[in-house]
């Protein structure tokens, strides 16, 4: 889009960044907390994707499914089965929050490959804040169901015990860079494969100025579409990832005992 | 919120660095995307937990509901089924045996009245023969005695042509005698 938008200079422009800008949506003021931004508006239209798909898509309550009522049956029981299979039959009763956290990510990160739209789960912010939602959420719990026991995630009683207060350390450490990964890898995921779509279509014109572009044009083109089919798995992919750690973290919570 | 009354010169240079770099590290918009994320989330909660969730539960129990219920009124037909079997295989063997029952009264019936017709035939065929016989033997005697008369008398006869004559009784032993010989 940079590209086009600046048409009328002859020669290449990038802007893969600019798609990640955070806009308001109507008048150009300041972007104060409850300005209503491109993030507002591709956040509602997540919202309105997962009622669309979870609650319109089942509204017939048919013993007999129909398609939208199928789809939405196996959202729920991939992430079901999730949680229950790594977290255990306990835990069944976070699944709201779990599955909020999914349908969430997935919508963002489906909605954001649209052409022109606007990718929520690509920024830090974002992803910042979910993952520590979950950091909280998975420390507070296991401490109010595990009390100082909840410690014993950190001091691993298989390995010798001269080693045991390094091991300490170490687990100490990765428990708390666990946010800090949990949210950049999903939001470094959704940026990079944007951003490299968006080079990609920064060279597509390059026809109209260069011989070059004989070459170049078709080749970006077929880049594009290849990292498209690309995104599409990963964004699947990031969201399933991000939820199955949330899955792993929570069952730590439940069951610290290494 | 912070950015917000740091004041509009630490936002101009947010800004300007996320503009020569990543709009993700503009720390001026945190505020609002925090804020957007969180009603979000509180909105997805709610329609989840509220709606969503129970609906989809509740149909998912309902389906495998029935289905325990189809399986379990499938194998009561099953079985009834099976008692239907067995009491049509118990009737036809009750009538199969009624049949050879008739049968083989019927059979005896004949045969008895065929051995008393028999009987009688042969009683009457007995009696008949023994009538027979009777008759037989009486003419046989009849026969004999005519025979003792005829001889007797041509016994006379002769003696009477011979010129001599001879007494009745002599003759009649002699003619008596002849016969037993």
């Amino acid at each position: 889009m940079a590209t086009e938008a600046h048409g009328s200079e002859s020669s290449l422009v990038f802007h893969p960044m600019d798609q990640f800008k955070v806009t308001p949506l109507f008048g150009d003021g300041p972007v104060h907390w409850y300005t209503i931004t491109n993030v507002t508006l591709w956040m509602a239209i997540a919202v309105v994707g997962v009622i669309l798909l979870l609650v319109v898509g089942s509204r017939g309550r048919a013993v007999v499914p129909s398609k939208g009522q199928s789809i939405a049956e196996l959202t729920y029981g991939f992430v079901y089965k999730m949680l229950e299979e790594v977290t255990g039959k306990d835990a069944v009763k976070y699944f709201p929050y779990v599955m909020t956290l999914f349908i969430f990510i997935v919508f963002s990160n489906m909605l954001g490959l649209l052409p022109l739209s606007f990718t929520t789960t690509s920024h830090i912010a974002v992803t910042g804040v979910l993952a520590v939602l979950v950091f909280l959420f998975v420390t507070i719990l296991g401490f109010v169901k595990n009390g100082s026991k909840f410690l014993a995630l950190f001091w691993v009683s298989s390995a010798p015990m001269a080693v045991r207060p390094l091991l300490a350390v170490i687990e100490l450490i990765s428990y708390f860079v666990r946010p800090v990964s949990h949210s950049i890898r999903l939001a470094g995921n959704m940026m990079a494969g944007h951003a490299v779509i968006k080079v990609f279509a920064g060279f597509a014109p390059i026809i109209l100025f260069s011989g070059i572009g004989v070459v170049v044009t078709p080749v970006s083109i077929l880049a594009i579409t290849g990292m498209y089919a690309l995104e599409i798995l990963v964004a699947f992919i990031q969201a399933y990832v991000f939820t199955i750690l949330t899955c792993v973290y929570l069952k730590d919570a439940l069951h610290p005992a290494h | 919120m912070a950015t917000q009354t740091h004041g509009a010169e630490v936002v101009d240079a947010a800004h300007g660095a996320a503009e020569a770099g990543m709009p993700q590290l503009d720390f001026a918009t945190f505020p609002n995307q925090i804020f957007w994320l969180l009603v979000t989330l509180v909105v997805i909660y709610f329609v989840l937990s509220k709606i969503a969730l129970p609906r989809i539960s509740a149909v998912l129990a309902e389906r495998s509901g029935t289905i325990m219920n189809d399986i379990a009124a499938a194998e009561e037909l099953k079985l009834k089924a099976k008692e239907a079997e067995a009491a049509y295989d118990a009737a036809l063997a009750e009538a199969k045996a009624q049949a050879q029952q008739i049968a083989g009264e019927t059979r005896a019936a004949i045969q008895a009245d065929l051995d008393a017709a028999t009987a009688k035939a042969d009683a009457e065929i007995s009696a008949k023969a023994a009538e027979s016989a009777k008759a037989i033997d009486e003419i046989r005697a009849g026969a004999v005695d005519s025979v003792k008369e005829v001889a007797k008398e041509t016994a006379k006869e002769l003696v009477a042509a011979l010129g001599t004559t001879a007494d009745a009784r002599t003759v009649t032993a002699a003619v008596t005698a002849r016969m037993k010989g």
